[in-house]
């Protein structure tokens, strides 16, 4: 399992042909309290840049963005009754959605862990 | 002589100052605690008594109400005090400054209120024959000349009921103009530092939102990454929408060019008037190039808004929007304005896309906003502008060493945007800072927006404070940065202490919201047995 981040702070999750995708822990520090979670339903098509979720927090709204092309398998409907979850484990149970990876040549423009990392420090 | 010889010491006891009693009631003196008015009026009494009439027969034909209506019974003493104990812990402009960024928080003059309840326009009704509301229509057609000649424009749309909804109506008349040239554009540029407004009115007529980035140096409209928007979605761009002054309270400079930029690419420039209030007589949005503008009333010509509401926001249009203007409108007719109400009534060239409101807007408003042209003149208004941008310099310029400002020393327009880099390591949030203004008796600036900026503080004093009111606000704030780089976190990390309900938990709020109101155990209040 080979996991990506976007600049966009979302992290995505390669595993076989599916991927996984949620926000960065940075992401929910910098929201605040996650009160709201809108995921995509299975069968919705995706292309790289389209909003694809909502994140609501006491500040404000934010979209979050498909990091690839692809087709949606599943949304974690979870989050909907416990949007805490995001705060809690944004990384780990509180993925958003999982999707088909149409293209993997467009993994090669997101960045690893390392990267990341050091692309937050600038902010 | 006759001599009282009661005694009637005036000096306090010996309990001393800092003795703080806790009350029977609940209540601090005229710091009230105020119930829910269902949670004392009974449902079963009436504040009025009438006899049972006698011979009652329903004439409903059986659709009489069978339940109760459970509307609390109050005596009119009981209502009158339950609304004006809570009318107390609200904070007003009539209160004290009220610095909330993009709101326009000024002063109401009380002569708008004398006007709007002159009897000719505050009890007249929309319905009512034309012949006699003719003042009215004069004084609706009036205040609309003072808007098209402030703006530059040559029509405006008097109906439309706020901000959002004038916003809604100017959109509908881009779109109307669109499908009337045979063309169905998809898409609409909205800059990041805008009010949510605009790209929710762009959402909700069916347009996609594409975002324009802000130069980092000031966070005004990147023209560079404008023209490359425009140039990747050539022929399917149906409006911009941008806010100027914009809501870093910067002056977009390069306006003409976008407005160029735009009109090149078969688009039109919808601009929001929240903040126009900084620019009345200094610049004509018509000359700037601006398509359509909403002007809210309730901001920039001093008609209350908030909770003292309604708002009004007249949407005001080009040459080229102006025969979409929705109905009613009011035509210039050879003896004296006409009103068109209906599609029937307009003549060639009048292609209005529909009505954003059974009736003709807020009566009430428009009479206050033309009081308060009136009284101010066409110099007044301007220097009303100048006035707002000086105060909300002066308050830019006493804090500008202690907090940060994140595009640099510029001077502001009306309002000044600081972000949260002055308390990086102190441990306080935007949030804590706001929340210690109100122990201070301040209503908190705008805050967390606008969204390009971390940690925003957003500040509009409006010309309405006086020099020595900014003083002591500025003071108060740097009292508070200063404590705050001191390391005194407790005064802001359960701020607010002093008010009459401490920090609400808005995190549970959202995510448990309670929506339905249930009846408590009614209250029985037992007198004190003798010992």
């Amino acid at each position: 399992m080979t996991t990506y981040y976007s600049k966009d702070h979302e992290w995505i999750s390669v595993e076989g042909g599916t991927a996984t995708v949620g926000i960065t822990s940075y992401a929910q520090q910098q929201l605040g309290d996650v009160v709201y979670v809108e995921t995509p339903e299975a069968g919705k098509s995706l292309s790289q840049g389209d909003e694809a979720a909502v994140v609501e927090s006491v500040k404000a709204a934010s979209e979050v963005y498909a990091p690839i092309d692809g087709e949606v398998t599943e949304g974690n409907e979870a989050l909907a009754d416990e949007p805490a979850k995001v705060n809690e484990d944004p990384e780990g149970a509180a993925w958003f959605w999982k999707m088909t990876v149409a293209d993997e040549g467009q993994l090669a423009d997101l960045m690893d862990e390392a990267a990341y990392k050091a692309y937050v420090d600038t902010l | 002589m006759s001599m009282n010889t009661q005694g009637r010491p005036t000096s306090a006891g010996e309990a001393g100052e800092a003795f703080r009693p806790k009350t029977f009631t609940g209540n601090r003196a005229l710091d009230m605690e105020e119930p829910l008015i269902f949670e004392f009026g009974r449902l079963d009494v009436t504040g009025v008594d009438l006899d049972e009439p006698e011979d009652f027969v329903a004439e409903l034909g059986g659709n009489e109400r069978k339940d109760a209506l459970e509307l609390p019974g109050l005596a009119e003493p009981e209502a009158m005090r339950h609304y004006v104990r809570l009318s107390r812990n609200n904070y007003a402009i009539d209160s004290g400054l009220y610095p909330l960024g993009s709101c326009t928080m000024k002063h109401n003059p009380r002569l708008n209120e004398k006007m709007a309840r002159l009897p000719g326009f505050g009890d007249i009704h929309p319905l009512q024959p034309l012949s006699t509301v003719k003042g009215a229509v004069e004084l609706i057609d009036q205040l609309s000349h003072w808007l098209m000649t402030l703006t530059g424009t040559s029509a405006v749309a008097m109906s439309p009921k706020a901000g959002a909804h004038g916003e809604l109506c100017g959109m509908m008349a881009i779109k109307a103009a669109h499908t009337a040239a045979g063309r169905d554009p998809k898409i609409v540029l909205v800059p990041e530092s805008a009010h949510g407004t605009n790209p929710a009115t762009a959402a909700l007529l069916g347009y996609k939102v594409v975002s324009i980035d802000a130069k980092d140096e000031d966070g005004t409209v990147d023209l560079e990454a404008l023209k490359r928007k425009i140039a990747e979605h050539a022929g399917d761009i149906a409006a911009i929408m941008l806010t100027n002054p914009n809501t870093c309270g910067l002056f977009e400079r390069e306006i003409i060019e976008i407005a160029a930029a735009i009109h090149a690419a078969d688009a039109y420039f919808y601009c929001d008037g929240a903040n126009f209030n900084a620019i009345v007589g200094k610049a004509r949005p018509g000359d700037l190039g601006v398509d359509a503008m909403h002007i809210n009333l309730h901001k920039t010509f001093s008609t209350p808004h908030g909770g003292g509401g309604p708002g009004s926001g007249p949407v005001v249009l080009s040459d080229r929007l102006a025969p979409f203007a929705p109905l009613p409108f009011i035509r210039k007719g050879e003896n004296g304005p006409v009103l068109v109400e209906t599609e029937a009534g307009t003549v060639e060239g009048e292609k209005p896309f529909g009505r954003m409101t059974a009736f003709h807007g807020q009566m009430g408003m428009y009479v206050r906003a033309l009081s308060y042209m009136l009284s101010h003149g066409s110099d007044g208004l301007r220097q009303a502008s100048e006035d707002a941008v000086l105060n909300a310099n002066y308050v830019r310029v006493g804090l500008q060493d202690l907090m940060s400002l994140p595009f640099g020393e510029r001077p502001c327009m009306h309002e000044v945007l600081f972000d949260d880099t002055f308390l990086k390591d102190t441990g306080v949030t935007t949030l804590d800072f706001a929340k210690a203004m109100i122990d201070e008796g301040y209503h908190p600036m705008t805050m967390y927006f606008p969204l390009v900026v971390h940690g925003a503080m957003l500040i509009e004093p409006t010309e309405s404070e006086s020099r020595a009111a900014l003083d002591l606000f500025i003071a108060t704030m740097r009292d508070l940065v200063l404590s705050a780089k001191r390391g005194e976190t407790a005064r802001f990390s359960g701020a607010p202490y002093l008010s009459p309900r401490r920090r609400l938990d808005e995190t549970k709020a959202a995510r448990n919201p309670v929506l339905k109101w249930t009846a408590p155990e009614p209250a029985e209040v037992t007198p004190v047995a003798a010992e």
